[in-house]
Order: C-alpha cells, then sequence, then structure tokens
C-alpha cells in the first residue's frame, strides 16, 4: 500500500517495544463480538493509482464540463476565468497541507494571508471587518440571521426574506429557523421589472430583528438598499446584504456604504471554480466595528512578537466553541481556508484596476446578449437593470427548453421551475449568466437555438 | 559498505556549541532562506493589474445607477510579483509535507497527490451545481459511490452528504434526532456530553435548542456507565458520545450505552472526528449508534487547506433515515443515480426531511478526494490504516511514558492517539513551554490543553503514514523537551528562537483588535 511506511519488520519491531502479542492485542477494548475479523465483505481491495485514476476519469466523462458547452448558468455559482497562478499557488503543500494556525509562530504564512483577505473582503463590501470565511453563501447567511438574532438579545423574532433571495439560502435559514423558534416571513417572488422594494418595507415591524435583501437579487435585480437600510433602520432592524456574485461589486456600489449592516455571500467567483456546488467560500462582514464580538467564525488580527515585529494570530476567539463551548456565537469550527487564499490571489492579480475591467466586461457581454437574446421571438427581457445576469420570459417552459437544449451542448441558464418548483407562475422564466469566458458566438449559438425551439 | 561520508555527519545530529542563527544582523531583516515579507498592501497598487483584461468601452450601462462610484482600494500585483508573494509567505507555514505534524484528534496524515489531480478533471471541477441532471450523472455517481462505501464502512443504513465540515454535520445529526423526536410528539430538552468533547458537541447541542448537561466519566477516562444510566429519562433527547474518545481510548461500553439511550427513548450521537482509529476495525452501526459525521478531512485525507474547507458527511441508523436533509443522491433499480430534491422527494419516499443545510449538493471537491483515497486503500487497506494509526500511536505513547505521565497509560493500549499530562514538570514550565520548544525542534506542536478533563493535556497523534524512522526522531525530539521540561530549564520560557517569529502577543491582539489594513497605518 503506497501511502503506509511502516514494513512488517517495522511492525513487529514495534509491537515488541509496546509489549504486545499482535495487532488485535491493541484493539482489546472494542468487544469482541464488533470486531471484525477481516476486511468488510463485498468492498473491493486496494487499487493501483493508474487504476483509481482510470475509474475516476471514465466518471468525469460522464458529465458535461462547463467548457465544453454554450455555458449560462449562474443562480449562486459562477464560471469565470481563472489565472493559472493561482490553482499553482494553492497547491504548495506549506497551504494546501497546513493545519488551522493555532500555532501562529509556524502559522505566518496562512496567517498573513487571512488578514489580507480579510482587508480585501472588508473593502469589497464595503464594511469594517470581515471574518476568516465561512462553509459558504448560504450559511453565511444563515449565520448572519442568527447573529441579528443576538444584536437584538433575543427580543425580536422576526426575520423577513426578500423574495427575491436565493431560494436555497432562503431554504437554509428556514431550516434552522425551524429549531430557534424564529419567524421567517418571506414569499417566491413576482416577475416584474424591478424588485418590490415598497412591499418589502411594508413588512418590516418592531418585532422584525432583521431584514435580508440579496443583492443583485435572484433574477438579476438591483434593490434599492438605501432606501432598504433607512426603513429598517427606523424599525431598528438590521439590514443584512446578501451577494452571490463579487465580481458586481467592481461596477455597483457596495452594500456597506449603501447602509447594510451585515454583507453576507458566496465568494466562489474570485478563485475558486464551479465545483458542482462546494467547496465554495462564504464571505462575512459587518459595517460597523461595534458589532465584531457578535460575529461567528475565525477572525485574524495583527499583533505583535516577543522581539517587536509585526504578527498575525487568530483572535476574539472567547466566541467561539472551543473556548465558549455551549454559549459560542457559533457551533463554527473551520473556515474555508484554502478557498480563501484562492480568492485572495485572484484577488491580487486582479487588483482594483483587474477588478473593474472584469466587472465591466462581465457586464458589456451581458447587454450584447441580453440584447440579442430578446429580439428573438417568443423572448422577453425582464429587468429593468442588471450586472451579469438576467431573466427572461419564454413563451414556452423554460425547463423543458434547458433540457432540450443540452443534447447540443448548449447549457442554457437556471430555469426559475429548477429554483422555486412548483410555482407555475415562474415556468417561463430563464435566469441567464454571461461572464468574461462566454463568447458573442456563445450568445449567438443559444439565440439561434431558442430561436429554433420557440418557433 | 555503509562507510561514513567524509563528514561523519548526518541529518539529525546536533553540532556542539554551533547555533546557526547567530550572526551580525543584516540589511534587509532577511536571514538567507527565511525571508521577511510584507503586506499586499505595502507593495501593490491599484493601477497594476497581474491579469489582462480590455479597457472598458463606453457603451451600454444597465447598472440602474447603482455603479460604483469611489475607489475599492484594492492593491494589484503582477504575475511574478503575486507568485514570489504567497511561494514566500507559504515558507512561513508548517505542513504536513515538511514534516510529522502530531495533532491528537485533528488527524494530520499525508494528503496523496492523486486526489488533487483527480479533483481537478473537468467532469467534476468544471460542472455547475444547477446543470440538468442528464449533464451530471457521473458527478452524482461519485457521490453515490463514495455514500455507499460510508454506510458500509460504518454500518448504517444511509447518509446525508451535504454538510460542509465535521460540525456542520453534527448540527445535521442533531437536526435529524430533533426531528424524529417531534414527529412522535415527544419534546425533549437536553443532550448529554461528556466533559472530554470537543466544544462543537456543546456548542452544536445548544444551536438546535437544547439544553446541556455533563456526562460523569469514570477514573479510566471513559464515560460512567452507571452515572449515564441514572441520569436517562423522558426528558433526555440524547448524548453526543466521541468513540473513539478524546483521551484516544474506546468507549467499551458503548453498545451498552446505546441500549440504555435507546430504552430510556432517546438517540445516540457519535463524534466521528476519531473514526480514523476503527475504519474497518468495528463498525458503529453495530454498537446502536444512530447518527455520526465522518471529517472527510481526517479520516478520508482530503487537504486541511490550513484551516478548510472539510466535509461532514453523516451516517444515519433506520430509525433517523427519514428525516435526514435535501439534497441527496438516490440510485434506482436500473442503476440510474438521480438527485433527491425538494420536488421529487415524495418520488422517493421521503417526505419527513427536516430541510436544506446548504444551497447545493455539498463538499464535491472534497468527495472525489476522498472517494480516490478510499478506492486507492480498499477494504484491506482501510483496515491496515487503522491499524497502523494505532500501532504507532502505542509505540509514541510506551517510548514514551517513562518521561511523560501518561493518564491513562495504566488502562490498557490507547488507539490513535496518545494523552499525557504535564505531571512532573517544573512548578513554572507548562505544557504551552513544551510546545513551543517542540518547535525547534523541526515539529508542529501537539494538540494542547486537550482535552480539558487532563491537566495540560498533550495529545499526540502521529497517524499512519509516518515511517518508523519518523517516530523514532520525533520521539528523541520530544524526550528531550519533556526532559528539560521536568528540569526546569528557564531556556523554555522564551521558546521558539528559530521561527519565523518568537511568541506572539495575544493579549494585545484581542484587546485592541486590528483586523484589517489601515491605510493611515502606513504613516
Amino acid at each position: 500500500m503506497r501511502y503506509l511506511p511502516l514494513t512488517d519488520t517495522d511492525r513487529s519491531d514495534m509491537l515488541d517495544t509496546i509489549g504486545a502479542p499482535d495487532i488485535d492485542a491493541l484493539f482489546a477494548d472494542v468487544p469482541e463480538a464488533a470486531r471484525l475479523s477481516g476486511p468488510i465483505e463485498g468492498l473491493p481491495m486496494h487499487a493501483s493509482e493508474m487504476a483509481v485514476e482510470k475509474h475516476m476519469r471514465r466518471l468525469s466523462k460522464k458529465n458535461l464540463a462547463a467548457s465544453d458547452a454554450a455555458f449560462f448558468l449562474g443562480a449562486g455559482a459562477y464560471k469565470h476565468h481563472i489565472p493559472a497562478s493561482v490553482d499553482h499557488i494553492i497547491q504548495r503543500g506549506e497551504f494546501l497541507t497546513a493545519y488551522t494556525p493555532y500555532q501562529p509562530e509556524i502559522a505566518q504564512g496562512t496567517l498573513q494571508m487571512l488578514f489580507e483577505f480579510q482587508t480585501q473582503v472588508a473593502r469589497l463590501y464595503g464594511c469594517a471587518v470581515a471574518n476568516a470565511s465561512m462553509y459558504d453563501g448560504s450559511t453565511a447567511c444563515w449565520e448572519a440571521v442568527a447573529m441579528a438574532g443576538r444584536v437584538a438579545r433575543g427580543k425580536k423574532r422576526k426575520v423577513v426574506l426578500s423574495g427575491a433571495l436565493h431560494p436555497h439560502y432562503a431554504e437554509v435559514v428556514r431550516t434552522m429557523a425551524k429549531f430557534t423558534d424564529d419567524e421567517i416571513a418571506g414569499a417566491p417572488p413576482s416577475l416584474t421589472a424591478r424588485p418590490d422594494d415598497d412591499g418589502l418595507i411594508a413588512r418590516i415591524d418592531g418585532d422584525t430583528s432583521c431584514v435580508v435583501v440579496q443583492y443583485p437579487d435572484i433574477l438579476g435585480r438591483l434593490p434599492d438598499l438605501a432606501k432598504i437600510a433607512e426603513a429598517a433602520h427606523d424599525k431598528g432592524a438590521l439590514l443584512i446584504a446578501v451577494n452571490t456574485e463579487p465580481v458586481a461589486l467592481g461596477a455597483i456600489a457596495s452594500p456597506g456604504e449603501l447602509g447594510a449592516d451585515i454583507v453576507v455571500g458566496e465568494g466562489q467567483s474570485i478563485g475558486v471554480g464551479l465545483q458542482f456546488g462546494g467547496p465554495y467560500l462564504g464571505l462575512f462582514a459587518v459595517r460597523d466595528e461595534k458589532h465584531v464580538r457578535m460575529m461567528p467564525g475565525r477572525l485574524c488580527g495583527e499583533t505583535v512578537d516577543a522581539g517587536g515585529k509585526r504578527g498575525f494570530v487568530l483572535t476574539l476567539s472567547t466566541r467561539e466553541q472551543h473556548i465558549r463551548r455551549e454559549k459560542a456565537t457559533s457551533n463554527i469550527c473551520t473556515n474555508s481556508g484554502l478557498c480563501a487564499l484562492a480568492f485572495n490571489v485572484h484577488m491580487t492579480l486582479l487588483g482594483e484596476k483587474g477588478l473593474r475591467r472584469l466587472a465591466m466586461e462581465n457586464h458589456r457581454l451581458a447587454c450584447f446578449a441580453a440584447d440579442r437574446l430578446a429580439k428573438v421571438p417568443g423572448v422577453k427581457l425582464l429587468n429593468d437593470a442588471f450586472f451579469n445576469e438576467f431573466t427572461l420570459l419564454l413563451d414556452g417552459d423554460a425547463r423543458s427548453i434547458v433540457r432540450e437544449l443540452t443534447q447540443q451542448d448548449i447549457l442554457a441558464g437556471v430555469s426559475l421551475a429548477r429554483l422555486f418548483p412548483g410555482h407555475d407562475a415562474l415556468s417561463n422564466g430563464l435566469l441567464v449568466a454571461v461572464t468574461e469566458t462566454t463568447t458573442e458566438e456563445d450568445v449567438e449559438t443559444l439565440a439561434s437555438a431558442l430561436e429554433e425551439v420557440l418557433a | 559498505m555503509n562507510a561514513p561520508n567524509a563528514s561523519g555527519w548526518k541529518p539529525g545530529t546536533p553540532v556542539e556549541g554551533h547555533n546557526a542563527m547567530s550572526g551580525p544582523d543584516t540589511a534587509t531583516g532577511n536571514r538567507a532562506l527565511m525571508l521577511e515579507e510584507p503586506l499586499l498592501f505595502e507593495i501593490g497598487h491599484a493601477e497594476t493589474t497581474g491579469v489582462d483584461l480590455p479597457e472598458p468601452q463606453a457603451g451600454a450601462n444597465r447598472l440602474g445607477g447603482f455603479d460604483r462610484k469611489d475607489p475599492i482600494g484594492l492593491p494589484g500585483l503582477s504575475e511574478p510579483e503575486t507568485v514570489r508573494h504567497y511561494t514566500r509567505l507559504s515558507r512561513q507555514n508548517y505542513a504536513i509535507d515538511l514534516g510529522l505534524f502530531p495533532l491528537g484528534s485533528c488527524t494530520m496524515k499525508h494528503n496523496p497527490r492523486l486526489n488533487e489531480k483527480v479533483a481537478r478533471m473537468p467532469g467534476f471541477a468544471d460542472v455547475h451545481p444547477l446543470q440538468p441532471v442528464d449533464t451530471v450523472r457521473g458527478a452524482l455517481e461519485v457521490i453515490n459511490e463514495l455514500a455507499h462505501w460510508l454506510i458500509e464502512l460504518t454500518g448504517m443504513q444511509g447518509v446525508a452528504m451535504s454538510p460542509k465540515a465535521g460540525a456542520h454535520g453534527e448540527l445535521c445529526g442533531i437536526l435529524c434526532i430533533r426531528a424524529a423526536l417531534e414527529a412522535r410528539g415527544d419534546a425533549r430538552e437536553v443532550i448529554l456530553v461528556p466533559e472530554s468533547a470537543h466544544g462543537t458537541n456543546p456548542a452544536t447541542a445548544a444551536f438546535a435548542g437544547y439544553r446541556v448537561e455533563d456526562i460523569p466519566a469514570n477514573s479510566d477516562g471513559r464515560v460512567d456507565l452507571e452515572a449515564l444510566k441514572a441520569r436517562l429519562g423522558p426528558d433526555v433527547a440524547g448524548v453526543m458520545i466521541t468513540n473513539p474518545n478524546t483521551c484516544g481510548l474506546f468507549e467499551r461500553d458503548m453498545k451498552a450505552i446505546s441500549d440504555a439511550v435507546h430504552e430510556a427513548g432517546g438517540f445516540v450521537y457519535c463524534d466521528g472526528a476519531n473514526f480514523n482509529a476503527i475504519v474497518g476495525k468495528v463498525r458503529p452501526g453495530d454498537l446502536g449508534v444512530d447518527a455520526m459525521h465522518i471529517n472527510l478531512h481526517k479520516t478520508f485525507s482530503t487537504p486541511h487547506g490550513g484551516g478548510g474547507p472539510g466535509s461532514g458527511p453523516v451516517v444515519l441508523s433506520e430509525a433517523l433515515c427519514p428525516y435526514g436533509p435535501l439534497p441527496f443522491t438516490a440510485r434506482t433499480k436500473d442503476g440510474v443515480v438521480h438527485l433527491v430534491e425538494e420536488e421529487n422527494a415524495a418520488e422517493f419516499d421521503h417526505t419527513k426531511a427536516f430541510g436544506r443545510m446548504t444551497a447545493f449538493h455539498g463538499q464535491m471537491g472534497m468527495f472525489t478526494r476522498a472517494l480516490a483515497y478510499i478506492l486507492s486503500h480498499g477494504a484491506d487497506g482501510l483496515k491496515q490504516v487503522s491499524e497502523d494509526a494505532v500501532l504507532n500511536a502505542n509505540y509514541i505513547l510506551r517510548s514514551l511514558e517513562d518521561v511523560l505521565d501518561a493518564p491513562f497509560g495504566h488502562s490498557g493500549p490507547c488507539m490513535h492517539e496518545a494523552l499525557f499530562s504535564d505531571k512532573g514538570f517544573a512548578d513554572d514550565v507548562s505544557t504551552l513551554d513544551l510546545a513551543k520548544a517542540l518547535i525547534d525542534e523541526g515539529y508542529h506542536p501537539m494538540t494542547m490543553y486537550f482535552p480539558l478533563v487532563v491537566h495540560g493535556a498533550m495529545l499526540v497523534e502521529p497517524t499512519e503514514t509516518e515511517s518508523k524512522a519518523a517516530l523514532d526522531q520525533f520521539i528523541l525530539a520530544l524526550r528531550s523537551v519533556a526532559e528539560r521540561a521536568i528540569a526546569g530549564d528557564e531556556t523554555l520560557k522564551a521558546a521558539p528562537y528559530y521561527a519565523p517569529r518568537q511568541r506572539l502577543d495575544e493579549t494585545q491582539a484581542a484587546r485592541k483588535p486590528v483586523l484589517a489594513w489601515n491605510d493611515a497605518n502606513l504613516t
């Protein structure tokens, strides 16, 4: 077995040192009735590197990779170009095979990276402080709701969800809230050109701990965060802004500067890749420093060492489970460290200039695509405004059309029926995302295919 | 044959009176290969970019007037500067690739590179979670195949694959228990957790709305079965037990514990953080466990990545399966693997799911790696993994118990980790001092001050991927620092001496938190 260095001679010498007759003597505490005598039956035996690679390659080939298709999916996961150096750096063993930096003297690489990452996220989000990352956007969203409950000291139980929050995020919040007795209010969105900000504002009352708004929203529209923030603050509620496409923030104003109190989101677009949904990168930030001690998750902070040199440590850990146990702000015990590194490296390569260019290139291509696709008979563009993702209304069932187009290696987008099953009013909606990886030929391919299928 | 080389020296041999770190100061603060690296914010510029993208063109703007106007404050670097920045930073990290990483309970074993290669195959790395399922059958097969292995290796009925990490898996398991109890109209309030448990256990139970009470331990470091039985009753929803436990011991009475809990109407949650000690040797399902998370990044060697991403699938008993979260995969008789979500749950007879843990289907990038690891080892290799992990830990335990106090050493062999205490150290020397001295010897310290039930605890987990020579050298190093701790060597107090940093001031970091770079710092 190629991963096991001990030889049989080693094993027998070591048993002698220990004073055990055989290996089973070391498992004596396992009741004999439950102890397995040989390898578990019905499972394959060990395999060579070559054989395993072959097996996995066979399974890989049964999937249609995004790069092999005309690709238009978004809805919380986006296909962007990742520079080759990102993957090179995250595969360095010193990053890849390190543990959580609990021994800061020999983990400054990870810690300095996290400090840079926190700063990048805080600035992107227009916030004072970001943490060292969460599992993904959806769990970060729930943690923000839970934090709002702590800020309200449990006195406010109502959570107002925008109908245009990603339905899977909403479902995670609903699932978790069942067990904390929070009352969750929200319904699927209406197919209007602009989000119903006034309708949302009308649902905020004195018992509301927080309002959760996605920006851009699940249909690609842009809610007026400043207006919602003002209304929320008037009622003593926090505004939680959710962003699933960080590239957008190279083009549109940050949620923090518009008044959001907690900003969370998915960071996958920068450096991480699609990976069938995970691992991704939850981003979590607070606009005002006063909320820092209520935050969940790890935080990296600057300090000095005994010799006076600058260094970094994990800090404010008295909020965390390994110190506070049942009184912790969250049970969370890991972050998404390597994905945070990928984000950090990609964002460093981009810099402000690159991020703004990337954002504007996404927007330019999205405008081109929206105009071209809206010219197809039977296709209507829903959005007034959008960044790189918009909703089309088709003269037909969007979900079956998406399925049909896969035959031509076109991944046409995410049908609203996939996102909101059972809501017939949404069944002609198709969410289309366009990034810098989309070519004008891809758009033409999709337009012609839609022309054909809708004719 | 076996002739010494010219100097007679070989790595690992100290040279008397020679200190490589002494010498004149340098102008840069660097010391040859030990390079200081500034922050990105001190070397980057907003106008520098390492990515070629077109200049923005004047044209359509459909941003609805929400355009960003002010600078963001994101400095950039060119590609060569970027690669150098992070390569320099990486060299300030300890890692498994550099040496033995004996963090008890964290299981730092070798990360095979085949797994990295496999995870990057385009059919896994470059597929979107919401693609029509007919275009991702291979990805679903990976999830299903891994699920099958996890079920067989644990002797359980089903598995929830979506939890993102161990603690997320714990939450999933406890929510299943809560859903099962609620389904029978049985509101219970208390979860029992031993004092030796990971902090995540009580935090999870509290998060799910339960009151947490301690389970007493007996003098040999295990759950006190009689005391537990006495506490069980109609208010107890369940127990959370780590097995092997955090003292590195197998809970001999596990089956009796499970039986007693079940008889009292509760459920048994097993923290599977230490499953790597018993995989292929005993199946938790045979011991009456109802739910157990498996840290794929521990037992099945997906990389820790400096603090995640993890992955925490939860295996479930027959009683809890109906409540498992969506989505999951199911193979029908025709061999096709399906994705079961909210809309088709009824077709798969799964209408009682407690909800959804995360947006998508779980940590696919970890599933591919874990499956490659499992297939490489096979049923025979996985058994060998446990045996070698346990052998290595016992070798350390018995090689050091003459210098270090092993509080439970008398009660028989340990499992995959050896537990020591600070008993016998000079009064002013702590476990922390010993750990920091171990850094100078070229090792990452063991887990310290955990479990809480042992004073100055040191939990050493070598894992199965260490050779005997590597263990012997580690034992030599740990013996040396232990002897210094017993002798009260004052030099320990300022260790480490040879790391990129000396001890860091954590009090200052917490008292006046500086959590982001502020450009004002420059002036």
